[in-house]
């Protein structure tokens, strides 16, 4: 364990992840958050690695599933769980929901519901970091569907024609929705692919928090090295259904038997594993209740909050 | 004594005051820095701003225009260019979920400061797939403003202020536009981008035009007048969002209006206007509103066909003789489309 802290905070993250979405799970069927859940479970590792291994100042773009990179990101639950709520004090007041969550002041700047469509936004930001010299990175994350639709190649050329600090973040979970890779690409590897770009490459099949901290950190790196952008390619499996809180191995796409095979190495139970050789369990418990209250309290708080009046619905149209 | 300069001169003034006052401006776009330069348009500002600040792209529409919006959401302030308007289809996921959406998903958190310059074709046969205007397409859609000046000086005046403005404007230019000369202060003055303007008054019937149909509608206004009739021709400027009080005044007046799109009829912006000045004043109203614009059709290639497809002067004249109950004026001697046989192509 060559790496204390950032295990611990790692570890943290994924808690903090997973724990807000067992609470979510728990009360959806209240009917109270009305809003279509994408929800992250089984991702944790990565919104976490990737995340720790960015500078707070360096912004983050997202999908409709991005409840794991927000919490990443922000370390905070009250404005998400308002929003989830569709509560006045939410992220975006509540005109946004699960979707669409921003926090632009800790560097998540964009997220959205049209598959593929952050990729290009990123290229913008790369491109003004670059113009002021400020030296922040803009990744982007998305999943094997992204890689579908032609504006994720137009991005990767522009990135790499531009030279642009953009982070690729591919998070393959093996399926478009409901379709499997194999029913969608006339091809083995994207890494493969995208290493005839002027890109560099990095994948890992892995669920461990750290590992993908360490190769995150290897790709920033290259980018601020070799003036290419970076993409990382990387593994999971989704637990839950595409939309909603509920397991969908009934549905008969996919086989229970693959989701086992993956929580054997579940992320935040690995990460928990590795603590316990590093830290007493009773300081993990009271790390994990003190998750647990603030998730709580940030559900109770959202619940008890105010709807947004309604003239919030016309407001901000134009600036 | 006046300062005449033309469309694209304006065009130019307003880009270049506008780079050299503010360093977050730059210009991009599909052939943006080629030697033809957005036909003159974007004439200078590689050489004095440099390949940052002024660069052609890959062909990737999509990107392209979001790659601007991420530019716009850190604080720079794009101008993103189309040769053609018929191309910002292709982006038309990015116009409308994203670019449109942001200022309002983010409840101001976030704005847009972008501009996105298009440029209507006409004319060398140019077909169905480099002629339309879209702006009724645009215009739908909340958080876009849409905007389409006919005259030079609003083309320098109303870029300047898309460019300092800090939402999201569709900038619609007529290539045929270009070349029409006007007077132009040498002082960068924003002019608004919302309201109508005058640009002939008249008191029998009122002509609302896009774009081009007002120079059309200028012609018939100088026909009619030999014939005693006074149109008053106002600019409509701006689609959206769209002031009326302009036409509803000129209305009040004439009693009769109408309107000249450049576009087709159905679902378009004529359909808007009339509706809200049915809403608005019904009663001063002697005859139903008249709409004129692009033939239920696509765009066809060979001239004459071409002729058949646009809305004209003559359309303008025609109208007005129905509506007023005249007879039939003998044009055999006017010349119309006089910028068209200025237009020499290739685009």
């Amino acid at each position: 364990m060559k790496q204390p802290n950032i295990n611990i905070a790692l570890y943290k993250t994924m808690y903090m992840i997973r724990r807000t979405e067992e609470v979510i799970q728990s009360h959806y069927l209240e009917d109270e958050m009305k809003t279509p859940m994408h929800m992250s479970m089984g991702e944790e590792a990565i919104a976490s690695g990737v995340c720790h291994a960015l500078k707070a100042e360096d912004q983050i773009l997202g999908s409709y599933r991005s409840h794991g990179i927000y919490i990443a990101k922000t370390q905070e639950t009250d404005k998400f769980f308002a929003e989830m709520y569709g509560k006045v004090t939410g992220t975006s007041k509540g005109k946004a929901g699960s979707m669409h969550l921003l926090a632009p002041g800790s560097g998540l700047v964009c997220t959205s519901a049209i598959v593929g469509s952050s990729i290009p936004v990123a290229l913008g930001f790369a491109f003004a970091n670059k113009y002021s010299n400020n030296n922040k990175i803009a990744a982007v994350f998305f999943g094997d569907g992204a890689i579908d639709e032609g504006v994720f190649w137009e991005s990767l050329n522009f990135a790499c024609l531009k030279k642009l600090q953009v982070l690729f973040v591919c998070e393959d979970n093996g399926f478009a929705v409901h379709s499997h890779t194999s029913d969608r690409h006339g091809y083995d590897s994207i890494a493969d692919i995208v290493s005839k770009f002027d890109c560099n490459v990095f994948k890992s099949n892995s669920s461990d928090a750290e590992v993908i901290y360490n190769i995150t950190k290897d790709a920033i790196k290259a980018i601020q090295d070799n003036e290419r952008p970076a993409f990382l390619y990387l593994r999971y499996y989704r637990y839950l259904e595409h939309v909603g809180v509920f397991e969908d191995f009934k549905a008969g796409y996919r086989l229970r038997d693959e989701f086992e095979k993956w929580l054997k190495v579940d992320p935040v139970r690995i990460q928990r594993e590795k603590l316990l050789k590093l830290i007493k369990e009773g300081d993990l418990v009271s790390l994990e209740r003190e998750v647990d209250q603030k998730v709580e309290s940030s559900r109770l708080k959202a619940k008890q909050a105010d709807f947004p009046c309604v003239d919030i619905a016309f407001e901000d149209t134009y600036i | 004594m006046k300062r005449m300069i033309t469309y694209r001169q304006a065009l130019n003034e307003a880009i270049i005051t506008e780079m050299s006052r503010d360093s977050s401006v730059f210009i991009y776009g599909i052939d943006v820095a080629d030697h033809k330069r957005i036909f003159g348009s974007g004439n200078g500002i590689l050489e004095e701003f440099g390949k940052d600040r002024c660069f052609s792209t890959p062909l990737s529409e999509c990107a392209m225009t979001s790659f601007g919006l991420g530019a716009a959401l850190s604080g720079l302030r794009p101008i993103h260019v189309h040769m053609r308007v018929d191309f910002m289809i292709l982006a038309m996921n990015e116009l409308t979920n994203m670019i449109a959406s942001f200022s309002y998903g983010s409840c101001g958190q976030l704005k847009v400061p972008m501009v996105i310059r298009a440029v209507i074709g006409r004319g060398w046969g140019q077909s169905w797939q480099h002629s339309k205007t879209l702006h009724s397409w645009f215009a739908h859609i909340p958080g876009l403003k849409v905007v389409m000046p006919s005259r030079p000086s609003d083309a320098k005046g109303m870029l300047i202020s898309a460019i300092r403005n800090n939402n999201p404007v569709v900038f619609i230019e007529h290539r045929w536009l270009y070349d029409v000369i006007g007077e132009v202060p040498e002082e960068n003055n924003p002019e608004a981008l919302t309201g109508c303007r005058v640009l002939r008054q008249g008191s029998d019937i009122s002509v609302l035009a896009v774009s081009w149909m007002n120079v059309e509608a200028l012609q018939a206004a100088e026909v009619l007048e030999k014939h005693g009739i006074k149109l008053e021709i106002i600019d409509a400027r701006s689609i959206s969002p769209f002031d009326d009080v302009t036409v509803l005044e000129s209305v009040k007046k004439t009693g009769h209006l109408i309107i000249a799109d450049y576009d087709w009829i159905h679902c378009g912006f004529g359909a808007e206007v009339a509706t809200r000045i049915y809403e608005k004043s019904m009663n001063s109203l002697k005859s139903p509103i008249t709409r004129i614009g692009f033939a239920e059709a696509h765009c066809p290639c060979s001239r004459p066909l071409e002729n058949a497809f646009y809305p004209s002067a003559v359309d303008i004249i025609r109208s007005v003789e129905k509506k007023l109950k005249l007879s039939r004026i003998d044009l055999s001697g006017e010349d119309f489309y006089s910028y068209e046989k200025k237009f020499k192509g290739p685009f």
